[in-house]
């Protein structure tokens, strides 16, 4: 008998449903999926994140019904497109009259326009899972010089146990045209279950788009997500991602700015608790001149959890007077949580103003012990220190119906007020 | 109102022994001042009295309105009415003042099984308190002391007072920084503040400020103990002589 080295891969998609038909998108994510393996912590990109915990388990994609009232937000008026582990919920969605917008399925994405829009991309091993096996997911285009009537709410929730959500969408924004996307994550009884995201999206020149990512399912669940966007000249892409969720997230976002004058914000916190393990991994590739971007992150990391902030800053030898501004603070609650920060500039260009700073640190004492001579008890004191903390983040959340359920989140979850 | 007796207490891992067997008794309605060279221990009273981390009592008894004091946590002690005006108030970046001291006063009024304050009655407190010792109201909603001046860190010491109303105020060098007005100003509003109830720690190194307030007693602290205590007059006898005739006297 022959003996085979197993492939870990292999073994993972192996109880997966095989794509019958397939776009050829799928087909190509499958072709390079083969011969692939998982990175390990020697790999630099994973240096910080051990996915054995996810990889050693097998995983269904499954079908199912589900009650999303709680999920929703709270006086939002938007396009709601659901998906319950990954398949769409035609039922359970509503989208508007808009003659902004297209919602299609991501079946109907052209390869030949996706392959040469995505060329420059990276993917990785899950975003190709995601690819291959993809059980929905959403095309979503806003037509040239057109604003949405609404902002689109992506809602996903996994739930049951051992699931593995596999959507992937794609959002084109034609010249000129603007939108808000709100991309939601929540998990309800979904032990072991694992979401496995991939959104990607092209925005064109003038183009201007803004994303509001709220990650807050349970941390009985594992959370990977791969974000690319590619911005053409003067276009505005602007992104805030909150995490508190799962026990393990790797929030993967990649942005190539392939145009002059454009604008990039990157804007994050995330907050840990018990095992956690939270990783935010962020690249910004500058390719042409006069482009600015921006990038904010902090976490406070509690109990045993850890964090993770990896900032690539690339600016390539082409891409003349860029400013690129990077900032990563860390509040460490107890002596068991860890945070590994590491902001990485490249930067092959003359005359560029690129600045970071990364910090992680404990909250003041003496702060905490003025505040308790004013009679407010320590636990209070904590979380009026750690509502500043992140509060100059959440600030930058700029949808009022977002920012109440993120208020509100953190109120129920962590007992903070803002 | 307070009675410290035979007071010990040591800072630091080494256990450094700071103060060394003080005693003081302050009644309603009273202002005591107290003086003392650099490195006394007037401050680490302060911090003792607050109760603050790092300091260890080893010897005495600290009762306040009847109630052991060492026993309690410093945002308790607060909330029965201590409160300590910083020598060096803490800057906390993001916390605004108004929003702490919502916080604040809600905390003090539950134990004190007050309803909270209703927003409209806690804004005119606010205006009333800042206006009491010429704050500017910018600065009540700006974060608690960051970029404020040395002046007006004091200030803000005394507004918060003003917003808490406490039994007892230990005020450690709260003269210190003050311009020549601003020292009227903010002697005036611990004046308005003074009542037959309650009572005033004055800690300074300058007749200057008990020209303003006048103190009915005035303490000598010198190598952790009260070596002195006297009439308000004192305070002119040790301005104008310094402290070194205390030491000749004892001998
Ligand atoms: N945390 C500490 N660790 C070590 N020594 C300390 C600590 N805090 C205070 N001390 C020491 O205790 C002594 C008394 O300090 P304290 O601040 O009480 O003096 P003070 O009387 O307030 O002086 P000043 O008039 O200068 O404000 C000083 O010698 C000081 O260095
Ligand atoms: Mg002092």
């Amino acid at each position: 008998m022959e003996i085979t080295a197993e492939n870990k891969v292999l073994k993972f998609v192996e109880g997966l449903i095989p794509p019958s038909d397939g776009t050829s998108i799928r087909k190509e994510a499958l072709q390079a999926l083969n011969g692939m393996d998982f990175p390990t912590t020697r790999v630099e990109e994973w240096k910080y994140t051990r996915v054995g915990r996810i990889t050693n388990k097998t995983f269904q994609q499954e079908e199912r019904k589900a009650n999303i009232e709680k999920y929703k937000i709270t006086n939002l008026d938007a396009h709601l497109v659901v998906f319950v582990n990954g398949y769409f919920d035609a039922s359970l969605s509503t989208i508007k009259e808009d003659k902004a917008l297209s919602v299609q399925s991501i079946e109907k994405l052209d390869l030949d326009y996706y392959s040469e829009i995505m060329e420059e991309t990276e993917e990785n091993v899950f975003s190709l899972i995601n690819k291959g096996y993809q059980t929905g997911g959403v095309y979503i285009k806003v037509g040239e010089n057109e604003k949405t009537a609404y902002p689109i709410h992506l809602l996903h929730l996994t739930t049951g146990e051992g699931i593995i959500s596999n959507a992937q969408h794609f959002i084109h924004l034609e010249k000129g045209s603007k939108t808000e996307l709100i991309t939601t994550y929540d998990s309800d009884e979904a032990e072991n279950s694992f979401t496995n995201i991939v959104i990607e999206g092209h925005i064109e020149e003038n183009a201007n788009l803004t994303i509001q990512k709220l990650q807050f399912e349970e941390k009985n669940v594992f959370h990977i997500s791969n974000e690319f966007f590619v911005q053409d000249p003067s276009s505005q892409f602007k992104i805030n991602t909150i995490t508190t969720g799962s026990l393990l997230t790797r929030n993967g976002l990649n942005v190539i700015v392939e145009g002059e004058n454009c604008h990039t914000e990157m804007n994050g916190v995330y907050l840990g608790t018990e095992n956690q393990h939270l990783d935010n991994h962020t690249l910004i590739e500058h390719l042409y001149s006069n482009c600015t971007s921006s990038e904010t992150y902090k976490g406070v990391m509690d109990d045993k959890s850890t964090g993770v902030f990896n900032g690539k800053v690339i600016v390539r030898p082409n891409a003349k007077k860029i400013e690129a501004y990077q900032s990563n603070g860390n509040i460490l609650l107890s002596k068991s949580s860890t945070v590994n920060s590491k902001p990485e500039l490249e930067i092959y260009a003359d005359d560029v103003r690129c600045s970071h700073g990364s910090t992680t640190g404990q909250l003041d004492e003496d702060a905490i012990y003025y505040l308790r001579t004013r009679g407010i008890s320590e636990q209070k004191a904590k979380k009026l220190m750690v509502a500043a903390f992140i509060g100059e983040v959440l600030d930058k959340v700029d949808n009022s119906d977002i920012r109440k359920k993120v208020d509100q989140h953190f109120l129920e979850h962590f007992g903070w007020v803002f | 109102m307070l009675t410290i007796k035979n007071l010990h207490a040591t800072v630091g891992e080494e256990g450094l022994e700071i103060l060394k067997g003080l005693n003081l008794e302050v009644k309603p309605g009273e202002v005591h001042a107290i003086m003392g060279p650099n490195g006394a221990g007037k401050s680490t009273l302060a911090s003792v009295l607050a109760g603050k981390d790092g300091y260890e009592v080893t010897e005495g008894s600290v009762v306040f309105e009847g109630k052991d004091l060492l026993e309690l946590e410093t945002e308790d002690r607060a909330k029965e009415g201590v409160f300590l005006a910083f020598q060096y108030p803490v800057e906390i970046p993001g916390v605004s003042n108004i929003n702490f001291l919502k916080t604040a006063i809600n905390e003090i009024r539950e134990h004190r099984k007050q309803e909270p304050l209703k927003a409209k009655e806690f804004m005119a407190k606010v205006r009333e308190s800042s206006a009491l010792v010429e704050l500017d109201p910018k600065l009540a909603s700006r974060s608690v002391n960051e970029g404020f001046s040395g002046g007006e860190k004091k200030r803000n010491e005394i507004f918060q007072m003003a917003m808490l109303q406490p039994k007892l105020s230990i005020l450690d060098e709260t003269d210190s920084g003050l311009d020549i007005d601003a020292l009227r100003i903010v002697s005036d509003g611990v004046n308005k503040l003074k009542n037959e109830n309650n009572a005033v720690i004055i800690i300074t190194h300058y007749q200057r400020l008990l020209d303003h307030i006048i103190p009915d007693f005035v303490h000598v602290l010198a190598d952790g103990k009260i070596v002195k205590s006297g009439p308000k007059e004192l305070a002119l006898e040790l301005e104008e002589k310094g402290y070194d005739w205390l030491n000749a006297e004892k001998v």
